[in-house]
């Protein structure tokens, strides 16, 4: 099973490339571009992205594993972030969290998304459900799948 | 209290983040100012102004400025610090998503004062539907001619606090592992790819348009006189309507809190709030009480204004639990770099946790002092300094609730 990029996606990536002083500065937006493509990131996706942008494959893996939303296991399952930071605690992540377990999804525990004045708060598929409730929650999930 | 709207002014407006709404409401104006000005010019203005950096350590943003060369043969750059991952702090994302054009404005006059031909907004990855407002943005204000010779990329991170730390996130723009680099002994500007850059918060640059427009003592009749002008303060946690505000400096934190968030949630009593964000510190609520909304006035308590997102705490709540969850939080988040923090921040953890389980011992808490020490300072950044100011606030403020669960 080998990696390629799209058709759009090398176009993007030549785009950028006038865009940084260097190509090793794509090696965070080839590996997004990577994990949409295919849902996680491959060692066949990593040494691409090394050819492209001329950086070592290795550093390439070193700096996937550095960035917490980069996958480098595949899932069948919905990923869920949720939010344990303080703010999302005290506004009830923890019953959130909880009531998840009645789902099949896969949940993720994250640091502070950045809603900690709609608190608690959800991510998926990049989009923050906010304000959560556990029937929120249901609600939401119902709608997603 | 009295209104100041320098960065929020056109926050409510519907379609606040179309080109449309903004420029019928004056946006991109201060351009036609920059044909009178020289960017020598522009700076002295930003500096008179007194403007702070509102990422959190509030330096003074002229002097900044003037690091960065005139003459240069290498290109300057510009980088904006969207990554606004500080537990507690949720303001870059009104700006970028309710007028991103006044960011831009921001940036254009920024370029043109320090000769950047190149700016990045470097921002957090869990970002990216907000991330996709200001580039529409940036793609409307492009094709109406309005970026002259600069260029604007939103380069997107990937999950990292430590990239919010200003050469931390030049690696990660660089495309590398997000690690602080060592600093210099002299103040110079940072560098991307060996070309000198600034680097500044996206509300930095966004209350440059105002101070252009109005003029530095515009900008001076709010706040106070050594922190001039108007911060987007913001609350969470328990309070009656969390969110937003853009206050000037020098307000009482307490006014604010009633003022705008409606005091505690569900009429309990105060216990305590952490004032700018998780790594600020937290103060008791007779300190609350006390205490102004500037700079100088939080350090003199021996805490700090931070990014002024503060998070509010009701009397149920118990201090060790809110300790330990910060705990993981820097756990999780250190960059790995120096032992002390590696190690240090792992070790506090696991003590606070073991005191919140009912097994600690009056040791537990000693160790814990004596491991704060040790991470104050010999680290190449501040994370591991701030970790440890924050146990250190935690148990001289509520050294009792301590004691009391061993
Ligand atoms: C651990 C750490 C995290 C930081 N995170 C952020 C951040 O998310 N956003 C930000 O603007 N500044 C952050 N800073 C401050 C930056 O290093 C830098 O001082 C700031 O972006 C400069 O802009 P300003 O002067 O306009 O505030 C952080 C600093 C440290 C030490
Ligand atoms: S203090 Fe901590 S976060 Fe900062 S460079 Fe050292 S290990 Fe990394
Ligand atoms: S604490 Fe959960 S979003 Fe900030």
């Amino acid at each position: 099973m080998s990696f390629s990029f799209t058709k759009a996606n090398l176009e993007r990536i030549e785009v950028l490339k006038n865009r940084y002083p260097s190509t090793q500065a794509l090696s965070l937006p080839c590996l997004w571009m990577a994990q949409y493509q295919e849902g996680y990131i491959t060692l066949d996706a990593i040494d691409v992205i090394s050819e492209t942008i001329d950086v070592p494959a290795m550093e390439i893996y070193r700096v996937a594993t550095f960035y917490t939303m980069f996958h480098l296991e595949a899932t069948q399952k919905k990923r869920v972030l949720v939010c344990k930071t303080l703010s999302c605690k005290l506004c009830g992540s923890e019953g959130i969290l909880e009531h998840l377990k009645g789902h099949d999804v896969l949940v993720e525990h994250v640091e502070c998304l950045g809603s900690c004045g709609t608190a608690p708060v959800m991510q998926i598929d990049d989009v923050n459900y906010e304000n959560l409730t556990p029937e929120k929650v249901d609600t939401i999930l119902e709608a997603l799948r | 209290m009295r209104e100041a709207l320098i960065v929020s002014r056109k926050f409510s407006l519907e379609e606040s983040h179309t080109l449309a709404v903004a420029q019928e409401h004056g946006a991109y104006k201060t351009l036609k100012k920059l044909q009178n000005l020289s960017p020598l010019e522009v700076i002295k203005i930003i500096k008179e102004s007194g403007l702070r950096g509102k990422g959190g350590g509030g330096a003074p943003a002229g002097n900044k400025w003037a690091l960065m060369p005139q003459e240069s043969e290498k290109p300057s750059f510009l980088a904006v610090n969207c990554d606004e991952s500080e537990p507690g702090t949720f303001k870059d994302r009104q700006i970028i998503t309710k007028d991103p054009h006044l960011l831009i404005e921001g940036i254009l006059l920024t370029c043109y004062a320090i000769k950047a031909i190149h700016a990045y907004v470097y921002i957090r990855g869990e970002y990216y539907q907000y991330q996709q407002v200001l580039q529409v943005a940036v793609d409307e204000a492009n094709a109406a001619g309005l970026l002259g010779d600069v260029k604007i990329t939103l380069h997107r991170g990937a999950g990292a606090y430590i990239c919010g730390e200003k050469s931390a996130l030049l690696e990660s723009m660089e495309g590398k592992r997000g690690h602080p680099r060592l600093k210099p002994k002299q103040p110079e500007p940072e560098w991307y790819f060996g070309n000198p850059t600034l680097v500044n918060n996206v509300e930095t640059i966004a209350s440059v348009p105002f101070i252009l427009e109005h003029g530095a003592e515009a900008y001076r009749s709010y706040g106070t006189e050594r922190s001039p002008g108007t911060l987007l303060f913001a609350m969470s946690g328990h309070v009656e309507r969390p969110g937003v505000y853009e206050a000037e400096f020098g307000v009482p934190m307490m006014e604010y809190i009633n003022h705008f968030g409606g005091g505690v949630k569900n009429g309990k009593k105060l216990k305590a709030v952490i004032p700018g964000g998780a790594s600020t510190g937290v103060l008791t609520a007779k300190e609350a009480e006390e205490v102004l909304l500037d700079y100088e006035s939080l350090r003199a308590m021996g805490v700090s204004l931070g990014t002024g997102g503060m998070i509010v705490m009701d009397e149920e709540t118990s201090m060790v639990a809110v300790l330990k969850n910060l705990l993981e939080f820097y756990h999780e988040e250190s960059c790995g770099q120096c032992t002390p923090c590696r190690e240090g921040t792992g070790w506090v953890d696991k003590l606070v946790g073991k005191i919140l389980d009912g097994r600690g011992s009056s040791a537990d808490i000693d160790e814990l002092l004596e491991i704060a020490e040790t991470m104050n300072g010999k680290t190449i950044c501040v994370f591991a300094p701030a970790v440890s100011a924050v146990i250190v606030s935690f148990l001289t403020r509520f050294r009792d609730e301590f004691e009391a669960a061993l």
